[in-house]
């Protein structure tokens, strides 16, 4: 395929492939976690997804197959400590955070892979994932749209008012599933991208700016989401021209997106509301004036 | 269409509560019925909001409950009930527009996985125009007043198009434009729909004349008749949180 310069060589194509997934899913999951005030949850299957990694080193299979089985059986125990009140949810990921590094680092000191080899994982490099890989990261992503589409309005419900959607009969305890299942999912997506450090940066910081910019869920959906697409954009043609490390760029980028965002909700205050005005247009020309 | 049809919407008979070893309610007996307007009072602690909890198959509690004529927790049909919470969480800091958080009302009643179609749309917009936030719709709900955020739940709760609606505290603390509408709105509901009102609230001067019965509880059950049994008794209906220790001394 011919790409215009950065993205002419296959390795950046690729990158490019990869990152678009991840920048435009992981905000998707990371606006529900923030409005259910478990911004954390990322961080904490991120650590789960080494304990993960380092499982399939040692066992000699693809490191992605062990992050995964990792993340998605702890995102399931998270969840299931926290919706039966045995720990709050905070100290549920704490527990999932210390386990899941001593875990990995255990693992790969059996393995005798306590090298260069994990920090791949640990800080991401998208600038040398495979075209398997990409596959992988595009099955996952399709995964998450899917589960997005059927799911939003629910989950959107259930994590603003957990006892009124329970009452009004929706499947609280399998929503509350599934979104830990695509938290998981999107983790390992990430891995390879920003790295089990960071992934939770793509899911919470375009959230942060996102909610900004927007005045309703679904609005702070596309808004999020676009910061997190052009975050991933922009990081790689940083990275490529300034010889950046591109996982650290991708957040950083994020992170300057959520200071701008701040920027043009606080001029948005001093010239009381016009902007927001122009923001639910935006959202609606985008979302057809849909709701989430 | 609905299962199970009665025209006895909420049944309690002889629930008790504890918790820790102390006793919250004691052999509580309430109904609602089919397009009755009943309110529930009570001084602080005294069991309201458990009693709801109770009813909406959200605590376990001794003797016998049924909504809809059903065991609260085997009700499949759970959008034939509206509720309203004390507190809803969304109101504070979440991002979500008015016509948002109203829609999640009609999820359950559609089926969570499909998409809304027009005559939802129909159903969301009516909710919003009987509680007078239409041209609000597309506004973000923690930017309303606090009258104007509960009269958001109150609208959520009418998207399901509900046989018996469930308010716990709807009022405290409302402008009094946000009182006049809600009463027009629930007195719309009652006599066009026939739908009925369980109504938890210390302040029952926006609605008082329109009660069918008054339940008072501090407990157990003090007094449960029409409004008018009440006055009779030299109660005033003005209800204030301040009033209602005079009041259980009147009903001793």
């Amino acid at each position: 395929m011919t790409l215009p310069w950065p993205f002419e060589r296959e390795y950046m194509q690729l990158a490019l492939a990869a990152g678009l997934v991840v920048g435009a899913c992981a905000p998707l999951i990371g606006a529900f976690l923030v409005q259910k005030r478990m911004s954390l949850m990322g961080d904490g299957l991120g650590h789960l997804a080494f304990a993960g990694v380092a499982g399939a080193i040692l066992l000699g299979v693809w490191p992605l197959w062990g992050a995964l089985l990792f993340t998605v059986v702890g995102a399931l125990a998270v969840e299931g400590l926290r919706a039966r009140g045995k720990t709050s949810g905070d100290l549920a990921l704490a527990i999932a955070f210390y386990v899941g590094i001593a875990s990995g680092v255990v693992l790969l000191g059996l393995a005798g892979s306590l090298n260069a080899t994990v920090f791949s994982y640990l800080f991401g490099q998208i600038l040398t994932v495979t075209g398997g890989e990409v596959a992988v990261v595009a099955g996952l992503g399709a995964v998450i749209v899917l589960a997005f589409a059927l799911s939003r309005r629910a989950l959107f419900a259930t994590v603003g008012d957990e006892e009124w959607a329970q009452v009004a009969g929706l499947p609280v305890g399998a929503l509350n599933a599934l979104l830990a299942v695509l938290t998981a999912i999107i983790v390992v997506a990430a891995m390879r991208v920003v790295g089990l450090l960071l992934v939770a940066a793509l899911m919470v910081l375009p959230v942060a700016g996102g909610q900004l910019l927007a005045r309703s869920f679904g609005g702070t959906l596309l808004w999020s989401s676009g910061i997190g697409v052009g975050s991933v954009v922009a990081g790689l043609i940083a990275a490529r021209a300034l010889g950046l490390a591109p996982s650290g760029t991708i957040v950083l980028l994020a992170a300057a997106a959520f200071l701008a965002a701040a920027f043009v909700s606080w001029i948005r205050g001093r010239l009381g509301g016009t902007g927001e005005t122009a923001s639910l247009h935006f959202e609606e020309r985008v979302s057809g004036g849909e709701d989430a | 269409m609905s299962g199970v049809s009665t025209d006895e919407l909420a049944r309690l008979e002889g629930v008790s509560f504890s918790f820790d070893g102390s006793p919250i309610l004691s052999d509580v007996d309430l109904r609602v019925g089919r397009g009755e307007f009943v309110a529930l009072v009570g001084p602080n602690g005294s069991g309201k909001s458990t009693l709801l909890r109770i009813l909406l198959g959200l605590l376990p509690a001794r003797g016998t409950v049924r909504l809809l004529g059903r065991v609260p927790n085997e009700l499949r049909e759970r959008w034939r009930i509206g509720y309203v919470p004390q507190r809803p969480m969304l109101a504070g800091d979440q991002v979500a527009s008015v016509e948002e958080v109203v829609a999640a009302g009609r999820l359950a009643r559609r089926g969570w996985w499909r998409r809304l179609r027009g005559e939802d749309r129909d159903v969301i917009g009516h909710a919003l125009e009987s509680v007078g936030l239409l041209p609000l719709r597309h506004r973000r709900v923690s930017h309303l007043s606090v009258g104007q955020q509960q009269r958001v739940f109150i609208a959520r709760a009418f998207a399901s198009e509900p046989e018996l609606l469930v308010l716990d505290e709807p009022i405290s603390g409302v402008d009094a434009e946000s009182q006049r509408r809600f009463r027009e709105s629930l007195l719309h509901t009652i006599e066009d729909h026939g739908t009925g009102v369980l109504l938890v609230s210390h302040e029952l001067g926006a609605v008082a004349e329109d009660l069918d019965r008054v339940v008072v509880l501090k407990g157990r059950v003090l007094f449960d008749g029409p409004p008018s049994d009440l006055m009779a008794r030299g109660v005033s209906l003005g209800v204030h949180p301040e009033d209602l220790p005079f009041w259980l001394e009147e009903l001793r």
